[in-house]
């Protein structure tokens, strides 16, 4: 019997050992889950636009090269008590807007015409979707070695509660942190991260308000010969000493193009000079508010040339707001018509090329002016002479000789170089920092890179 | 010889114009040949971006697709919507489609027929993409759905109000976006993009453009602009990117089903893509042995297959553009002849 | 008078590129500013009656003239006349499936109808055609501008080669004997076209951007104090 258990034993002691072995090697493969971070907080980002949170923690006590990173979620509460009225009001009208839809049924509205109705109530006033508090979303992962995170992308005026949890090198996940308080991403009343904006809009305008008053002040200003300007009387000269029309193209862009705006005070000018010289100067324009501000500018420098009853408005007119259907007419005009001297002044696109290669092939003078650089290398290569993006917002300063315009090309030089001092200063510093590595200095880059140009 | 080129009269350059450009699409349309493409680091980006789009935050990405262009500029930046539409249904990304050009609802709806109507049937609409249309108003469109987006869209081309589109839910600005995919004919197009929303928001962008807008964005990239494709020479680099990677991640599925852990199907995917002719031999080696027949068959099918056309517009296109940059270049070099001819005379220029 | 066409744009015109600047540092504000831009939206829609009713005058009194091309106006005004009707009446679009039987509830540029027959095979083949102009167009300006006359024109010329070349396949066969991988690698024409794109071209279009820009802010600012009031009409 003895010998029988003891026969009995070894087998069992081995299925023993092997179990524990297993198990032992099967708690080796199934680790544990990584431990959660401590302390989490989250505060609203003061000084922002609204919508940011940054959300802190302590490391989670898991070896780090044991995690994978860790995962931030938030949880939206729903609106703050105020805009929680304001939805109540709005459901109060969806209710009425149901009442409606029942009351057009009961009134012998078809249901199908009553819901059209209801829905054309609904289009015109809207009601927001009330978002019911959703359950936890995940925000991003971030890598294990961080400890804060700036959650955007949130809605100003709720309330958001956050957790953290750590994700394993297996993709375990560990338990979620106790969440935090709730937090509202409000705005704030102003919006520090745009300071360093705010600081070089401040400083430019004050350098052309400056100059504008030394200017007025008698300050002689100097302004280099811009040789497209020049040739305007030129230009026009030209256009009656052979007896034919003037065109003037304004872009195709609307009124709130500032390029359109700066086209419109260069036809004041074209314009005067076609009235003394008694030229006559065709507009045809892409926009209709432009052909408003084109008239008033013409007929004014008609009045001023001491020319109104040569003022023609039926000559500054809208063709179409298409691009190429504006080309397609422009073109045709152009090889009927064929106008002594073209100018492109505005913002323009593909049809640049286009209107530029049919003004030569007609033998016509050619100056173009647009802020557009990828349509300048088209301008220089078709046209006679190319106002290269700021030299074409000078025009109005270099064309009227006014001394407080001309103050404000010296104040824009000011700006520039500014932002070349800015250059200077990133550039220096990025290089010493690749050369050095140093640490200060990469702060320092980032600085100007992620702040200051950021802003 | 020299009096006649110069003052050669432009129509004849016009007429070899016409030539280089319209005997290759002839050709091309007729025998189906197209140039090989390398693609580069800008068109890699584009795709890799629309690629990982989403996986930060572990979910299935929503991608703001603008299709701000017209039929002027079709030739050049369909091929690229196309392949956008391709790769994002292909990775099973939501899709909301919108427009700042007014005919660009008609681009949306040409991209989504020859994509996804055609080739992903069982994509649902509303759930799996939304077409919101166009809004009139420039940046100001992007500006204000930077703050909220159900202000200018409150419903879809269709009417429906948005509220009652499932892939609605949860999106109220830009930010909700993991992604924003433009392609760009000019004003409003890339550049707003970057100011108004890629920026202000930080959220990634990558964006199709013209030829003559390209040099102009080129500043912004990889920064504010994280992928970019210029002219046909980008959809023709894009497009082929896309294809492969279709028709590898095709094989891919087949091979997981078959019993291939995840990476070691995407490898052998790549491998067999790119030998699509010994597809059949390695079908009978004993790495294929857990696949069942049918997969082989699925395989094989997969790895052979020609490409549809309109997923091959974009490299048919690199033809004609090939010939006509090569009679520019001839040109420019017949036109210094003649100016030197002109030099050596004492003519000037 | 010179209150309504001076004082009043000017005041408007100040008013509205303050809320703007504002609205841009203060967020309580931020609405203003998207105000003031949807205020621009509903007066350039009304522009559109404005254009409207001036191409009907323009194209009306030619024909009424009989001068030179009045055919042409004919033409224009049918074409207007007839795409309005159709795009207002919404002719041949199918109803929406949601309001199947509610009027005018069809897209208007819907496949089949009337409207969208006329994009497809008027509007955009026509516009098409337009833009492909540029392709001819490219190319004898090409042969008349790029001349080497002076050490600029040749790096000019010189870039336009790399370019023209490295953005087609003939760049990589001119250049294939090149490794890739080696050294040199990058004077494959089609990598030399990405360097000079990205960092010669982009150095070239940011100085002008930077200038751009601050002609911009410069030219608001007049604008916005009344300095330069040629818009207005003022002259010089």
């Amino acid at each position: 019997m003895l010998q029988m258990k003891k026969r009995n034993t070894l087998p069992a002691l081995a299925c023993a050992t092997f179990a524990v072995l297993v198990s032992l090697l099967a708690a080796s493969v199934e680790a544990a889950p990584p431990e959660p971070p401590t302390n989490l907080a989250a505060i609203d980002k003061p000084w922002d636009g609204g919508g940011v949170v940054f959300v802190t923690w302590d490391a989670s006590t898991t070896p780090i090269d044991q995690l994978q990173g860790y995962e931030i979620l938030a949880k939206d509460l729903g609106q703050t008590p105020v805009e929680l009225a304001d939805q109540t009001a709005e459901q109060a009208d969806l209710e009425a807007k149901d009442q409606t839809e029942t009351i057009l049924e009961g009134e012998g509205v078809a249901p199908q015409e009553a819901r059209q109705r209801a829905r054309i109530a609904e289009e015109a006033d809207p009601a927001v979707p009330v978002v019911e508090p959703t359950t936890w979303q995940s925000l991003g992962i971030i890598s294990a070695t961080e400890t804060s995170y700036e959650a955007t992308g949130l809605e100003k005026d709720r309330q958001y509660i956050f957790t953290v949890r750590s994700i394993g090198s297996d993709k375990s996940l560990s338990m979620m942190t106790t969440p935090t308080e709730p937090v509202v991403p409000e705005a704030a009343w102003f919006n520090l991260s745009k300071l360093p904006l705010l600081i070089a809009l401040c400083v430019i305008s004050f350098a052309v308000l400056l100059f504008v008053v030394l200017a007025r002040g008698g300050m002689p200003m100097n302004i280099r010969t811009i040789a497209g300007l020049k040739a305007v009387d030129e230009a026009v000269g030209r256009a009656t000493e052979m007896g034919r029309s003037i065109l003037y193209i304004n872009g195709i862009q609307d009124m709130d193009d500032l390029q359109t705006v700066a086209g419109v005070t260069v036809l004041g000018h074209v314009s005067k000079t076609a009235a003394e010289y008694d030229a006559k100067i065709e507009v045809p324009t892409s926009r209709s508010l432009v052909m408003t501000a084109a008239r008033e500018t013409v007929q004014s420098s008609y009045f001023s040339a001491g020319r109104p009853d040569a003022y023609n408005p039926d000559l500054i007119y809208y063709v179409t707001d298409e691009q190429f259907g504006f080309v397609a007419y422009v073109s045709g005009m152009m090889t009927r018509e064929k106008p002594a001297a073209c100018f492109y002044m505005g913002s323009f696109f593909a049809e640049s090329l286009i209107l530029a290669e049919t003004g030569n092939s007609v033998g016509a003078i050619q100056i173009a002016g647009t802020a557009n650089p990828s349509q300048l290398p088209f301008f220089v290569a078709a046209c006679d002479y190319t106002l290269i993006g700021e030299e074409f917002f000078a025009a109005s300063a270099y064309l009227s000789g006014q001394p407080d315009q001309l103050g404000s090309l010296k104040g824009q030089d000011i700006g520039k170089m500014l932002a070349g001092l800015f250059i200077i200063v990133g550039v220096v510093l990025a290089t010493i920092q690749a050369i050095t590595g140093s640490s200060g200095l990469e702060d320092a880059v980032n600085y100007l890179k992620e702040v200051i140009l950021g802003s | 010889m020299m009096n006649f080129l110069n003052t050669l009269d432009r129509r004849w350059i016009f007429l070899a114009m016409a030539l280089c450009v319209g005997v290759p699409i002839l050709v091309i349309g007729l025998t189906g040949y197209t140039f090989p493409e390398t693609p580069t680091p800008l068109a890699e980006a584009f795709f890799n971006e629309v690629d990982t789009a989403g996986e930060a935050k572990g979910r299935r990405a929503n991608i703001l697709v603008a299709l701000d262009f017209d039929p002027a500029s079709a030739g050049e930046l369909n091929p690229m919507a196309v392949s956008l539409v391709h790769q994002c249904a292909q990775k099973g990304h939501r899709m909301y489609f919108i427009s700042l050009w007014p005919v660009g609802p008609q681009m949306i709806m040409e991209s989504v027929d020859k994509v996804i109507k055609r080739h992903y049937p069982e994509m649902v609409y509303g759930e799996d993409y939304v077409n919101l249309g166009f809004k009139a108003g420039n940046e100001q469109v992007i500006k204000v759905m930077g703050i909220d987006l159900t202000t200018e869209f409150r419903t879809d081309v269709e009417g429906t109000t948005l509220s009652k589109i499932p892939m609605m839910q949860g999106i109220t600005n830009l930010e909700d976006f993991d992604l924003i995919a433009e392609i760009s004919a000019g004003y409003p197009g890339s550049k707003e993009w970057v100011l108004y929303a890629a920026t202000q928001y930080n959220i990634p962008f990558v964006s199709g453009m013209t030829g003559v807008q390209a040099p102009q964005l080129y500043p912004y990239f990889p920064n504010q602009l994280q992928g970019l494709l210029g002219a046909i020479k980008g959809a023709a680099e894009y497009e082929f990117l896309v294809n492969n990677w279709v028709r590898e991640d095709a094989m891919a599925k087949v091979l997981e089903a078959g019993g291939f852990p995840e990476s070691k199907a995407m490898e052998t995917a790549a491998a067999l893509a790119s030998k699509p002719q010994q597809v059949s031999t390695w079908t009978v080696t004993a790495e294929a042995s857990t696949l069942g027949p049918e997969a082989k068959t699925k395989l094989i099918e997969l790895a052979t297959a020609p490409i549809p056309g309109e997923y091959l517009e974009g490299q048919r296109r690199m033809g004609p553009q090939l010939f006509a940059h090569l009679l520019m270049v001839f040109l420019i070099i017949l036109g210094n002849v003649i100016f030197f001819a002109q030099r050596r005379r004492g003519g000037g220029a | 008078m010179q209150i309504l066409t001076r004082f009043i744009p000017l005041l408007i015109t100040g008013i509205a590129g303050l809320v703007m600047i504002i609205s841009a540092f203060i967020p309580y504000t931020s609405e203003w500013g998207q105000k003031a831009g949807q205020f621009f939206n509903i007066l350039a829609a009304f522009a559109f009656v404005l254009g409207g009713g001036n191409l009907l005058k323009v194209h009306l009194k030619k024909i009424s003239d009989q001068s030179v091309g009045w055919g042409y106006s004919g033409v224009v005004l049918i074409c207007f006349i007839a795409t309005l009707f159709v795009g207002l009446f919404k002719i041949g679009a199918y109803p929406n499936p949601n309001f199947p039987n509610v009027p005018f509830s069809g897209e208007t540029q819907g496949t089949g109808s009337w409207f969208w027959w006329a994009y497809e095979y008027v509007f955009k083949p026509l516009t098409a055609t337009m833009f492909s102009i540029l392709a001819f167009y490219v190319a004898s300006a090409a042969f008349r501008a790029f001349r080497a006359k002076n050490f600029e024109a040749i790096l000019l010329l010189g870039t336009a080669f790399i370019i023209l070349l490295g953005s087609v396949s003939a760049g990589v066969f001119v250049t294939n004997w090149i490794p890739n991988d080696g050294p040199f690698g990058d004077l494959r024409l089609e990598n030399l076209r990405i360097y000079i794109m990205q960092v010669f071209n982009t150095a070239g279009t940011r100085a002008i951007m930077i200038g751009i820009a601050l002609g911009i802010a410069s030219t608001s600012l007049k604008i916005m104090l009344g300095i330069d009031r040629s818009f207005l009409g003022s002259g010089d």
